[in-house]
Order: structure tokens, then sequence, then C-alpha cells
């Protein structure tokens, strides 16, 4: 397996011979910030393009083909058709909080994408809190939300930012709970820590039932946290128009675009890394020549593929259930969703005191 | 360095919104017309202000989430030193979790999960 500390630390030295070291911490904080800004815009146009051809094959229709081979320019023709329209600015709306809510959700979803680990010794932010801090500013996504509807002054914006904060603060819980339930089971919230510490098997497969349960409460309450599939009340196109962005116009609707692309990657980044083992490649105990095949692969594919498979089964949802009422969407939540969590917590707990676990 | 990286993060964030702003900026038209800047409802003149009082429904949920969400901040700590403390520490923390469970019976009898 390549650990890709070697090439980050060749570089630190190179950098460090030719000039004093705040030089080299400089270079290094900006190195760090361009490749961070590129994979983020590469990795959104990714995604524009693998949904849109996800939902045409599951609608039987070719989608996006003109634009290069199979239509793969055709994200990249998008966003700079979004960079060359008008950016309108409206007679009654609040300019500041209007201008404002782009930023927040950008940085919110920026800041969660730094913690992901991309590969062996490929992580940005590591901190020894790693998965509580990437709950934490994955949150403020909201408050973006929230700031674009109201300071619309719109009724469609208004009702769709409402929902949409009531929509994600609850399932935020789920969420929650989800990952403290893994937490309980890896006894560290580094996202190193965990993992390394499915290195003999994924969570998935080590942790009984409470693991395959929150699983399953993950990927329920991470749709509802991107506002995507049944859950896409806040932006509900025929009752709505387009939700909390309806006067959002030009590079400015771009960004909510681009953020929720990007929410996608992180709830199945999260996914992946909590219980498919983020980059650690599948390994089974006993089967040593399958397991060093399987180290053969690059780490970053691991990480990458796991979490476009489990973008795959989220755009799934969404062509498979018909939306929710804003009523439904709650009590699944808070009479389902979370008193589940809490017996699902419960057993994990028994089973990590006891070591019913594999 | 990770508060560091933290705050460099932030700032590429910042800076992607800046740059793409500016750009935008740059090679947008800019055409002035009254109608334009009206709000896009249904076509004819919106009736009065957006920022209006909403439904209590909301308001609710909101507070039932505070009380989870600051629930999940204190389990975090117990989480990560749970398998030291082993049955001592599920008994102690039940305490916790039960006053908790209590006030979502309490809410739910009240009918506060219901929307109305």
């Amino acid at each position: 397996m390549f650990d890709f500390s070697i090439v980050t630390h060749w570089i630190d030295n190179l950098l460090r011979s030719v000039m004093p070291g705040w030089g080299a911490l400089l270079i290094e904080f900006v190195l760090v910030g361009v490749v961070l800004l590129l994979l983020y815009a590469v990795l959104a146009l990714f995604y524009i393009y693998f949904e849109r051809k996800v939902c045409a094959f599951f609608q039987c229709r070719l989608g996006p083909n003109r634009v290069g081979p199979y239509g793969i320019f055709q994200s990249v023709a998008d966003m700079f058709k979004i960079l060359i329209k008008e950016l309108i600015t409206l007679n009654h709306s609040d300019k500041f909080l209007f201008n404002l809510a782009p930023y927040l959700v950008i940085v919110a979803s920026m800041l969660a994408f730094g913690c992901l680990p991309f590969g062996k010794g490929l992580q940005v932010i590591d901190f020894n809190i790693g998965i509580f801090f990437l709950i934490a500013v994955s949150s403020i996504g909201v408050l973006g939300i929230l700031l674009a509807g109201w300071s619309s002054n719109n009724k469609y914006t208004l009702i769709g930012a409402i929902r949409s904060g009531a929509q994600m603060v609850s399932y935020e819980l789920s969420i929650g709970f989800s990952v403290l339930t893994m937490v309980v089971f890896a006894g560290t919230m580094s996202i190193t820590g965990i993992v390394e510490a499915q290195s003999n098997g994924w969570f998935i497969f080590t942790g009984h039932i409470p693991a395959i349960v929150a699983f399953l409460i993950y990927l329920v309450a991470g749709t509802a946290e991107t506002n995507r599939g049944p859950f896409d009340l806040p932006e509900a196109e025929s009752e709505l128009t387009a939700g909390y962005h309806t006067e959002y116009s030009g590079i400015h609707f771009g960004f909510f675009y681009l953020a929720e692309y990007l929410n996608l990657f992180i709830v199945s980044g999260v996914a992946s890394l909590l219980f498919l083992g983020g980059w650690m490649p599948l390994h089974i105990p006993g089967w040593e020549s399958f397991n060093q095949i399987m180290d053969y692969i690059p780490s970053v594919i691991w990480f990458f593929g796991k979490a476009v498979v489990i973008s795959f089964i989220i755009i799934w949802f969404k062509w498979t259930f018909p939306r929710l009422r804003i009523d439904q969407l709650l009590r699944l939540e808070w009479k389902y969703l979370l008193p589940l969590n809490l017996i699902n917590l419960f057993i994990m707990v028994l089973v990590v005191i006891y070591g019913l676990h594999f | 360095m990770n508060s560091a990286l933290f705050v460099v993060v932030l700032i590429t964030g910042l800076a992607l919104v800046g740059a793409a702003l500016l750009i935008a900026g740059l090679i947008s038209p800019r055409s002035f017309n009254p109608q334009k800047g009206e709000a896009y409802e249904c076509g004819i003149p919106s009736r009065g202000e957006s920022w209006m009082q909403f439904k209590v429904g909301y308001y609710l949920f909101a507070i039932l989430y505070l009380m989870f969400d600051v629930e999940t901040v204190f389990l975090f700590p117990w989480a990560v030193i749970l398998k030291d403390l082993g049955v001592a520490g599920l008994v102690n923390i039940l305490f916790f979790m039960v006053i908790l469970i209590l006030g979502l019976v309490y809410a739910w009898k009240k009918g506060a999960l219901e929307w109305k």
C-alpha cells in the first residue's frame, strides 16, 4: 500500500532545503489550498455529469452526449454558461445576507471536504476529534440555506428555507447518533484512528447487527441531509419553483448547486469512512494472498470507489421513492429513526462491553 | 499545525466564492430593468413583505433538536472512553439518557411531534 506521506515529506524537505522554514510553510499552505480547490471543482463537475447520466439511464434516455465524447465536457460547458450570466440583485431583498449566504454554504462544505481521508497519508485536517469536527462544520450549511431563503423576500424561498431548516436539523440528530454508535465501536474520534481500526475488516462486517442498522439509518439521514431523493421538499419544483435558491441567478445559483453535489460526496465519503473502511482495502482474515492482491489497488481508488458507489445508491433512492410530505418527513425522523437510533446505540454499547463483535 | 490548516481550508472556501464572483463580475453582462428586481412568484406583482411570522410547529422541532443535539455533544466524550469504563460507564450514562428519553416521551404524549 503506497503511503502518500512519502510524497508530502519529500516536497516538504525539498522546499525547506532552498528557503527558510516560514517560506516553505507558506508555499505548502498555498499548495494545499490550490489542490483542495481544484479537487473540489473537478469533483463537483464529475458529480453533476454522473448524476445526469445515472438519471438518464434510469429513465431510458441517453443523457448528455453532445459536448465531447459521451458528453463528458457537458458540466464544464454548463459552468462556463453559468459564469457568463448576469447576477441579478433584487429591489426588496436584504443585500448583505443575500450575498453572505453562498459564502456560508461553500465554506461549510469545503471545511467538511478538508477532513476526508482521500488516501493513505492524504488528509488535510486531522484533528483528534476529527469526525466530531466534521459533523460540526457541516451543520453550518443550514445557516446559509436559511439566510438565502429569508433574505430573498419571496414567499416560496421562505417556505423552502424553513422546511429545509426543520428537515436538516432533524436529520442531523440521526447522523449524529449513528456516528456516535460507530465512535462507541471504534473507541476514537480521530479519522485516521477510525480508518486504522478497520484494517482487519470493515466496521459493517465486524460490528455485528448494530453497525448494519447504523449504516442504513445513516444512508436515510444522509439523503435527507443533502436535500435529495424522496426528501427534496425544500426545492420541490412542482410546489415552490426552486425553493430557497429561487432568487439566485448566475454563479450565485452555481454555488448552491456546487455545494449540493459536494455534500452528496461528503455524505458518501463519511459513510465509506465510518462503515466501509475509508481507504482501507478489503481484507479477509486468513486469506493472505487475497489481501496482498487487494493491497496493490491504490488507496485513493478504494476511497473514491466506495464514495461513488454509495452516491449511486443515494441517486437510486431519488428515482425509486415518491416525495414525502413535511409531516411524514418529520414523523419518520422523530417517531421511527430517533427511537431506533437510541435502541441501536444501547445494543452497540452492550456489544462493545461484552466483546460480542467479530 | 492542524489549526493553521483549518484556517487555510477556511480561506480556500472564501477564495473559491470570491474568485468565482470576481470572474463572473468581469465577464457577465449588466442591464437594468425595474421588472428584473421584483420577486419571482406568480407573475402578478407580489403582495406585501415575506418577512412574516410562520408556523409554530417548526419552533417546537427546533427546541427538541437543541435538547438532543446537546445530549449528543455530551455523549461523544463518553463514547471514546467507554471501553475503559465498562459496565459502570453504561450504568452512569443510563441515568442521563433516561431523563432525556422521558423528555422525548413527554413531548410525544403532549403531541409536540404531530404536525398540525
